[in-house]
């Protein structure tokens, strides 16, 4: 079990973790709030137009003050693009991780509970689905079946990374059952379902928790990347590795906005997504103290 | 032992059987090939004639069978858009691919191990608690920003290597190098460095972890006791025993490095087998992506396999089942 108290009391006293929350939170906000934040909806076809393209950031010559951060090659406001594009990413990072914990807590769970044949075969298929890499899995689903937008892509990438917490599921389960408290707990009469909610899932959550701060970083790397590629979002929604890979087209021509910015946002929501993780990494890592 | 190795390989083989039956289900629902094949102006007699010519007429099962068949002897289909068999248009991007995923992991290696032992060795140096959170920091840049960033830095701004292509190739045989060439190395040192730093921190961080473990050892006293001095026992006595488990992840590696070579393949334009992967997925062109994922599967499937094999064979401690 975790001591909260002590986390949070060491976790009041690192700069770093607070500065990392600071930093994701107020990216969190943007993301959150980019209906009444961004100037405008960068995707609403009344409110760009396509005599505003390739506007220069508002400091330059020929730059404007209703594009901060200058316009892309269909006349979007970079700086809205960017705002909605961290929605996209906020939306797919969290939705990755809470399928992947949700089926790979239950598989991890089942395998370890229930062992034998039920647990050989979870085993089997999290093996095979290991050796390959997550990236080139989700490219060939959704490049191949050429379904693209939030969902295709937050259900492509869990369908790799459900196993490592179906794994430590299974291995927390596994060390847990043999314990003494659980063989009272049946002894007075508790049912399965009463053991694994009450009694084994608790005592999992933490390193769940940890994984997944450590996952979070990744899957927004690779949606950026699946998008930026041209499978990941429609052209319709807005995303930050799209946003980069219609600008490389015109980096030749000295126009380095459209790439910059959102490459910056998204560089500096990593470093402190992962800053943080590997912060609560060590912090709850017991070996580690 | 024996009886590993054999299982082993037959759990490769059933992977590999295994991702041909993933391959045909999915491609069930990829568009109709015989109208890519016959072409978007063809007639109804000529679409039924060319379906007939595929095999689509028959049960599932047996358009499975076939197809398994023809993969075991090579035969992939033709490619849509070229009209030449789609192994060999896959084939014949290898060379390119191998070439820069070989460069990126040699280049991961060498600078990976120097700084990981010199990080492990003097842990407490300015220089090696910047360079882990240098390590930390290249996690968080995609590697297409980094591509990215470095032609906007090194191709247009200084005008110092070409932003793209590969350059002059001379081919040896069926193989085609950029290695051998002025033209082809400037290419190829963009975009391995681009997907070498992808595996540059993690090569630090395994080769810093693994030699502060050895270090930490009794005989690495013994041997310092015994008069040798730092760089001797360094080298002799803990990198090589930190190195058996080092090799083990580093073939892993080159799987990740052959997938994330898509994404700098497409960055920097380089005619490799992502390039075409994604070229083909554009282009509807079946064949060749059904021939690539059978390659790399392949690919996989045996490094994974001698990964394991080899480990099987350093460790003799460990008993198998």
């Amino acid at each position: 079990m975790i001591d909260t108290r002590k986390v949070l009391r060491h976790y009041f006293k690192s700069p770093t973790a607070l500065f990392c929350t600071i930093i994701i939170l107020f990216f969190g906000v943007l993301a959150i709030g980019a209906d009444w934040i961004a100037p405008d909806n960068p995707y609403d076809l009344r409110t760009f137009s396509l005599s505003d393209r390739m506007k220069p950031p508002a400091w330059m010559q020929g730059g404007s003050v209703a594009f901060v951060l200058g316009t892309d090659d269909q006349g979007h406001d970079i700086l809205s693009t960017i705002i909605y594009g961290l929605r996209t990413s906020f939306l797919v990072g969290f939705g990755v991780i809470a399928l992947s914990t949700l089926v790979g807590s239950i598989l991890g769970l089942i395998a370890g509970y229930f062992g034998r044949l039920i647990d050989a075969a979870i085993c089997r298929i999290a093996d095979v689905m290991l050796s390959f890499p997550a990236f080139l899995m989700a490219l060939l689903l959704l490049g191949v079946l050429k379904w693209q937008g939030e969902i295709p892509v937050i259900l492509a990438i869990s369908a790799i990374f459900w196993v490592r917490y179906a794994r430590v599921m299974r291995g927390n389960v596994l060390a847990e059952k043999a314990r003494e408290y659980v063989d009272a707990a049946r002894s007075l009469g508790a049912g399965h379902l009463r053991i694994i909610f009450s009694h084994l899932l608790p005592n999992a959550v933490s390193t769940l928790f940890v994984i997944a701060a450590v996952d979070l970083g990744m899957v927004i790397v690779l949606e950026s990347t699946l998008s930026f590629l041209g499978v990941g979002m429609p052209l319709t929604t807005p995303s930050l590795g799209m946003m980069i890979a219609s600008g490389y087209n015109y980096l030749y021509a000295g126009i380095w906005w459209v790439v910059l910015f959102p490459g910056l946002v998204l560089a500096l929501l990593i470093l402190a997504i992962n800053l943080l993780g590997d912060w609560l990494r060590r912090e709850l890592n017991p070996r580690m103290q | 032992m024996l009886s590993y190795i054999s299982g082993r390989i037959l759990q490769s083989i059933l992977v590999l059987i295994g991702v041909t039956i993933i391959c045909f289900i999915m491609f069930q629902y990829m568009g109709d090939p015989a109208l890519a094949l016959a072409g978007m102006d063809a007639t109804k007699e000529q679409l039924e004639e060319t379906a007939r010519m595929l095999g689509l007429d028959r049960p599932l099962y047996e358009q499975y069978v076939r197809f398994l068949w023809r993969a075991v002897h090579g035969d992939f289909g033709i490619s849509f858009m070229t009209k030449t068999p789609a192994l060999q248009l896959v084939l014949k991007r290898m060379p390119a691919t191998l070439e820069l995923a070989g460069t990126a992991m040699i280049f991961a290696t060498l600078i990976g191990g120097l700084v990981g032992v010199f990080a492990a060795v003097k842990p407490r140096f300015v220089a090696s608690r910047l360079a882990m959170v240098g390590t930390l920091m290249r996690i968080t840049l995609p590697t297409f920003f980094i591509g990215i960033l470095s032609i906007y830095f090194f191709a247009i701004l200084l005008g110092w290597l070409p932003p793209f292509g590969r350059g002059d190739v001379i081919g040896i045989g069926i193989w085609s190098t950029g290695l051998l060439t002025v033209s082809g190395l400037k290419h190829l040192i963009l975009p391995a460095l681009t997907l070498g730093m992808f595996q540059l921190s993690m090569s630090t961080r395994v080769i810093r972890g693994e030699m502060m473990e050895v270090l930490a050892e009794d005989y690495i006293r013994t041997a310092r006791a015994k008069g040798l001095s730092v760089l001797m026992v360094t080298l002799r006595h803990a990198l090589k025993n930190a190195l058996i488990p080092f090799v083990t992840i580093a073939g892993l590696q080159v799987g990740q490095l052959i997938a994330f070579s898509i994404v700098t393949e497409t960055v920097f334009q380089w005619p490799g087998m992502g390039n075409l992967l994604l070229m083909s997925i554009g282009q509807n062109d079946q064949p060749v992506v059904i021939t690539y994922i059978m390659v790399i599967a392949f690919i996989f499937v045996f490094i994974n396999l001698t990964v394991d094999l080899t480990y099987c064979l350093l460790n003799p401690r460990i008993a198998y089942d």
